[in-house]
């Protein structure tokens, strides 16, 4: 326990220490504040305008919304995950650091853990610059909180999944360049996955569009947690973090 | 301390360390000498649990690296060929970071962090960052990340590589003086680094053992038979070389002479002696009375290749030779 905190201290510290971080969470709130600006824009426009008709059709801002920008979240997050995990081993292997690890008496296990968790922790100060925006709409408006708050849960659980994934795919080359490559195709194929179920219905098309990463998360960004959806991106997360230790583990022997 | 049975290692198309067996006592220096390439590193990534064998058996401090690595990892200190540093870390903060994956903690870990600095001559750039040190710096905390946690056993990859003289010097008397406390296995190419800092050597090629013995039995070995450079010239006109290679023949006690290059204008011999026989003397004598000129007389270097040759003395020595000649052009 002491060495996977040990891990992502560090792990922290070279994210911070460098401009990474600070790149992408500069990147992260400009593109997400200019959804939130949309967003808010239209609904104020479509209220102004529902006011002149004389209309009286309630206006939600969960659904109008929170709900929609959530979603936002959840894909423009997917393009900044391979940006977090190219470097975790990729960069460790590159420079012969992986040498001090692989020697040090600690388990696999945990230097995957505290790296992954680094990552994530990293994922959520991203979280954290699209709270700022939300938090506008609780200044001015009555938005309800719990299903925010659930949309967060699901973000998180997205992210570990696909953080999981990069950890995974970060372990298999020294070249940092082909990590994110690789993980940012294969994040992309797990968003697009489920439009296959738009135009064919057979069962392997079925099975396909469950595997999509996003169809997972709109009973999150409705509010609902869903147990199904829970156990989908825990057992993502646990394949992803076995692969990773599989996979490092088997550094030692083909090398 | 450490015992090595028949080891070997296979990588995918190549044997880079066969059937080598050797034991190290405790708080000796041991000196793993061999050319590139010779399988110096494999054995030692084997011996620190980076590595599984493909066959065979490496306990350290009586456990087994393959049934109980964790052990191992906590009683070993490791500097690999190039130090295992962080770049953006500040070289405290890289410190307590390996003291930290090593298993010390609070008041201990303080304490050690600043003995090693003191002990590694780090302590007026602790604070600067790791990437911004020049290499002489660099491999001084590479030691030091190795000693943090006072291992019994120190596995050291060509500590001197690539360092200036001063600083091979400086990290050598490092090496000796942490001698004692810990046993030390440490791997080089160059002779002379052996003879310097080690009690003990095993000398390896192609992955097979050659040799291992003292330093001192191995000096015997080798320095019994003295090889000497001799350069004569001559004011009045060219000299005949097989002339003076008569002559330097004829002095007694030499066993062998040879001329470097005859078509050379600066003639230069080497001359073996026999085993125990000093001839310096003779030599200069027997070129000063046939009236030429002595301009050089020294003792050659014994080269780790001509160690092969003495030692194995056959045909796989002299291939040794020559991969040793390829892998230093």
């Amino acid at each position: 326990m002491r060495n996977i905190w040990t891990i992502c201290r560090k792990e922290l510290g070279s994210y911070f220490a460098s401009p990474v971080a600070y790149l992408l969470l500069t990147m992260f709130g400009l593109i997400f504040g200019f959804f939130f600006w949309n967003a808010l824009s239209f609904f104020v426009i479509e209220g102004m305008e529902m006011q002149l008709r004389g209309e009286t059709s309630p206006m939600n801002v969960n659904e109008q919304i929170i709900r929609p920008l959530l979603s936002n979240v959840s894909v423009v997050g997917l393009f900044f995950i391979p940006m977090i995990t190219m470097r975790l081993f990729a960069e460790e292997k590159r420079s012969g650091t992986i040498e001090l690890l692989a020697t040090s008496p600690v388990r696999d296990i945990e230097v995957i853990l505290g790296k992954w968790f680094a990552a994530l922790i990293l994922y959520a100060c991203l979280l954290l610059c699209t709270a700022l925006n939300f938090g506008f709409l609780f200044l001015y408006g009555n938005p309800d909180w719990k299903p925010l708050a659930v949309g967060y849960l699901g973000l998180l659980l997205q992210g570990g999944l696909l953080l999981a994934v990069g950890t995974f795919i970060s372990t298999l080359t020294k070249n940092q360049i082909i990590a994110g490559a690789a993980t940012f195709g294969v994040c992309l194929l797990l968003w697009v996955l489920e439009w296959v179920s738009g135009y064919d219905s057979a069962s392997w098309a079925t099975v396909l569009a469950y595997l999509s990463v996003i169809t997972h998360f709109d009973s999150f960004a409705r509010g609902v947690i869903d147990s199904k959806d829970v156990v989908f991106y825990l057992t993502g997360i646990f394949l992803g973090l076995f692969a990773t230790a599989r996979s490092m583990e088997s550094l030692r022997w083909r090398s | 301390m450490i015992a090595v049975k028949e080891l070997t290692k296979r990588y995918a198309r190549t044997t880079a360390v066969d059937q080598i067996s050797f034991s190290v006592e405790k708080g000796q220096i041991v000196g793993f000498l061999g050319p590139n390439g010779a399988g110096k590193t494999t054995t030692m990534r084997v011996l620190t649990c980076f590595l599984p064998p493909s066959a065979g058996t490496a306990t350290v401090a009586g456990f087994d690296v393959l049934e109980q690595p964790r052990e191992v990892k906590r009683r070993i200190g490791y500097l690999p060929e190039t130090p295992p540093l962080y770049v953006e870390m500040a070289a405290v903060e890289y410190l307590r970071f390996v003291g930290k994956l090593k298993g010390l903690s609070g008041a201990d870990l303080d304490k050690r962090v600043d003995y090693v600095c003191s002990r590694c001559f780090i302590s007026d750039v602790k604070h600067k960052l790791l990437g911004k040190l020049s290499k002489g710096y660099r491999q001084r905390v590479g030691l030091a990340q190795a000693i943090i946690h006072n291992p019994e056993v120190l596995i050291l990859d060509e500590p001197t590589a690539g360092l200036d003289p001063k600083q091979i010097n400086e990290t050598r008397d490092l090496i000796k003086s942490l001698a004692g406390d810990h046993t030390i296995i440490l791997s080089t190419h160059i002779l002379s680094e052996v003879e310097q800092t080690c009690e003990q050597v095993i000398i390896i090629n192609k992955g097979k053992l050659v040799a291992t013995d003292s330093v001192r039995n191995l000096q015997a070995r080798t320095r019994g038979v003295e090889s000497i450079l001799v350069e004569v010239a001559s004011r009045s006109g060219a000299l005949n070389f097989e002339l003076v290679q008569h002559t330097l023949e004829r002095v007694s006690g030499v066993a062998q002479v040879a001329c470097k290059d005859p078509k050379d204008p600066r003639l230069v011999f080497e001359v073996q002696s026999q085993k125990g026989q000093l001839v310096r003397g003779d030599l200069a004598r027997a070129v000063v009375e046939s009236g030429w000129d002595l301009n050089e007389l020294r003792a050659a270097g014994m080269s780790l290749e001509e160690i092969f040759l003495e030692l194995t003395g056959n045909q796989t020595a002299a291939e040794a030779k020559e991969t040793a000649k390829e892998s230093h052009a």
